[in-house]
């Protein structure tokens, strides 16, 4: 009886969320004349609603990207925050289009959970942050011998966390706390020398400490999250769109163009750079993308460059600052990396 | 005649005098209340000296230090903090609060629009003041407008999409908005569904009994997050393909049922109370079912239970702010969402924003115990103690 009632459900299920994926996403998009981006419920510099209420950080300008290589236009998005148990259903529902919404990529969500990752926008990983003035001299995490480390219990940064101090042989005390606000305050109050969560997350809980120029985030990642946008699988022509604008943002940095520049780089002498804005005659690189031949002076226009996206929402141009670190362009040493738009 | 050979007689009574000096004015009551006793006097000492050392910082931090208007992050964290503040300034961040204010009432319903849901909220308070003061004529009048008409423009100038207002998804609603069409709607379904349910488990009729019971115990039986998650992400999976309800619409119907289970439990209460001369009363004059109920127990056990009615309505006022696990934000969740903000994360944020909503719902709870209060002495007609 219970199986069969499973059964029933799941049947359920799938015929839902087959009806909602039937038709091709490009084309439902372009019926409904927006995209439908699944974004955080708030995440500092990567989705978190401004003074206006408008969403503002990397993955809600990701989707603008889209939304301008799609319509032309950035503004043609709109938002749903998603929490973390939802994310995942609401994709695969067809309730979002997108879902960008710092989500690590893993084997298990690209294959079990029927999702398709289309790259990395922000590589993160569990950092850690000292309190200077209590540890005068530490440099690199492998100096925190003995330190007293808070960390949100229940977490893979948890396991992380022991995972490196046994495979470096080094002790330490853990001072664990239940809720994030909790494991805030006791850093705060020096309850511990050490706090370590996600490195971009460490950025944003710097804002909110008493003496944040006391604070260092130290340069040693032990842990991977590479978080990017996803769409849903069996679909690839959005997936294409989806995957080729993140591309296009990096291509757009290397090249140099930028969102003050692009109409001046239209008519540069470049070829490559006249290919890539679609300037060339006859060009059919849009086209058979499924969006306008200019689409990558529409991304550009709407949210900037990679680069501009970064330092407007966690870098320079942000109060997180974050640096730019392995998020570079491959050639200044970083890992983003886009291959050739041709 | 015998004369009365006493000397004097008072013919009028003597009048009243004041107490003595001693036991009455201010300094009676210190001496009473205050320092009556060794113990009496240690708890004042204590009481005061607490009061001196919390009250002062209090204030300053709430009102002298702090910051009203700003731009951004700056102005509420000192110059180690990256701000223009004297290091170690501490101070409520006020401007975060003015800078989202919009945001905390209405969540991110489009600017240009929202005339709308003041213009709704004007209309409510306009017809709910004149409804909550009794010596205001027209009542019956007025609680059609509010209940019926109310809601009806609400709905068209809130969601819009008709005579030319461009439509608003509930997605976009939040604050005290959600807040308090969620509880107003919550208060004005789950009273009538609880006195409807309370008196059909009262009922001698088996099916319409055994309907009710099973749909209180099982509602009661499962916390407010099930039943909203339950709305949100199982309903979905019974309905046919392509019907969709909105996840506002399943929050608020969560919400109202919920609420009306816990009601009925409440008029339950207030219906056994009565003695059962008064429903053999109401049948010795012949009156009819319906009659019996709405003229003679009702009105008196509705009374005896204002306290639970109003207790149910603060507790449904507060439960709404779970409605963040379906990620619908109310004024505590749309708080808590913008403490994300980067442009204002600072030390003094959080406590800030968590005060201004604490302080919003203490007032809307405050407001509402005071006038049940009020309800009750007015009420209390009879059983006077």
């Amino acid at each position: 009886m219970k199986h069969i009632a499973i059964g029933i459900l799941g049947a359920a299920a799938l015929g839902f969320m087959a009806s909602a994926a039937s038709a091709s996403t490009l084309d439902d998009v372009k019926a409904k004349g927006f995209i439908q981006c699944g974004v955080s419920t708030g995440l500092a510099g990567f989705s978190a609603p401004d003074d206006k209420g408008d969403w503002k950080g990397i993955d809600a300008d990701f989707c603008r990207a889209v939304a301008a290589a799609v319509f032309g236009d950035g503004t043609k998005v709109k938002f749903t925050p998603l929490s973390a148990k939802e994310r995942f259903t609401a994709l695969q529902s067809g309730e979002v289009d997108i879902l960008s919404r710092n989500t690590t990529w893993t084997i298990n969500r690209d294959t079990a959970l029927g999702l398709n990752f289309v790259g990395v926008t922000y590589y993160d990983g569990q950092g850690f942050m000292i309190n200077a003035k209590k540890l005068p001299g530490v440099n690199s995490a492998l100096q925190l011998s003995g330190a007293a480390v808070c960390v949100q219990s229940g977490t893979t940064t948890e396991l992380n966390l022991a995972d490196y101090f046994k495979a470096n042989k080094m002790e330490y005390n853990p001072v664990v706390f239940e809720k994030l606000e909790e494991v805030n305050a006791a850093y705060d109050a020096g309850r511990c020398d050490v706090y370590t969560t996600d490195q971009s997350g460490l950025y944003g809980i710097r804002l909110t400490l008493s003496a944040p120029a006391d604070h260092v985030v130290l340069p040693e990642i032990i842990s991977k999250e590479p978080l990017g946008p996803a769409v849903r699988q069996g679909d690839d022509q959005w997936y294409h769109i989806v995957k080729w604008t993140y591309f296009a943002l990096l291509q757009a940095e290397e090249l140099g163009i930028t969102q003050a520049n692009v109409e001046e780089m239209k008519t540069s002498d470049s070829p490559e750079i006249k290919r890539v804005l679609g300037q060339e005659a006859e060009t059919k690189i849009g086209t058979d993308l499924g969006v306008s031949n200019d689409w990558v002076v529409n991304i550009v226009k709407a949210v900037g460059n990679y680069g501009e996206m970064f330092e407007r929402n966690v870098g320079t141009g942000s109060p997180l600052k974050i640096a730019r670190g392995i998020n570079a362009l491959w050639t200044k040493g970083g890992l983003q990396y886009a291959p050739p738009i041709r | 005649m015998q004369e009365h050979d006493t000397a004097w007689v008072r013919t009028e009574m003597a009048l009243a005098q004041q107490a003595p000096a001693g036991v009455r004015g201010p300094l009676a009551w210190v001496r009473k209340n205050l320092v009556g006793s060794v113990g009496d006097i240690i708890l004042t000492v204590l009481g005061i000296a607490l009061v001196v050392l919390i009250l002062p910082p209090i204030i300053n931090w709430a009102f002298i230090s702090a910051q009203w208007v700003g731009a951004d992050r700056t102005v509420c964290a000192t110059a180690a903090q990256g701000g223009i503040q004297p290091d170690g300034w501490s101070g409520a961040c006020w401007a975060f609060v003015n800078a989202k204010f919009g945001q905390f009432m209405l969540g991110r319903y489009p600017i240009e629009e929202r005339w709308r849901p003041i213009l709704v909220a004007i209309l409510f308070v306009a017809l709910l003041v004149p409804l909550l003061i009794p010596r205001v004529p027209r009542k019956g009048l007025n609680a059609i407008l509010l209940f019926l008409v109310l809601p009806i423009v609400a709905f068209v100038l809130l969601v819009g999409g008709m005579f030319g207002l461009p439509h608003v998804e509930t997605q976009l609603w939040g604050g005290l908005l959600v807040t308090l069409s969620l509880s107003f709607v919550g208060i004005a379904v789950s009273l009538p569904m609880g006195i409807v349910l309370a008196l059909g488990r009262r009922s001698k009729m088996p099916i319409v009994k055994t309907l009710c019971v099973v749909f209180i115990e099982f509602v009661r039986g499962i916390p407010l997050i099930t039943v909203l998650f339950f709305a949100s992400v199982m309903l979905p999976l019974f309905l046919p393909a392509g019907v969709s309800f909105d996840k506002y619409l399943r929050a608020l119907i969560g919400v109202s049922l919920f609420a009306a289970a816990y009601m009925a439990e409440v008029v339950r209460g207030g219906l056994q109370a009565i003695p059962k001369g008064q429903y053999e009363g109401a049948d010795s004059l012949g009156l009819g079912y319906w009659q019996k109920m709405v003229l003679i127990v009702l009105p008196q056990a509705l009374k005896l239970v204002i306290p639970g009615i109003v207790n149910t309505f603060i507790g449904m006022f507060k439960d709404t702010s779970l409605v963040i696990i379906i990620s619908m934000f109310d004024l505590l969740g749309v708080v808590k969402q913008n403490f994300s903000d980067p442009s204002w994360a600072t030390p003094q944020t959080t406590k800030s924003g968590l005060i201004f909503a604490a302080f919003v719902f203490w007032l809307f709870c405050f407001g509402m115990s005071r006038y049940s209060m009020y309800t009750e002495r007015r009420l209390d007609t009879g059983h006077k103690r």
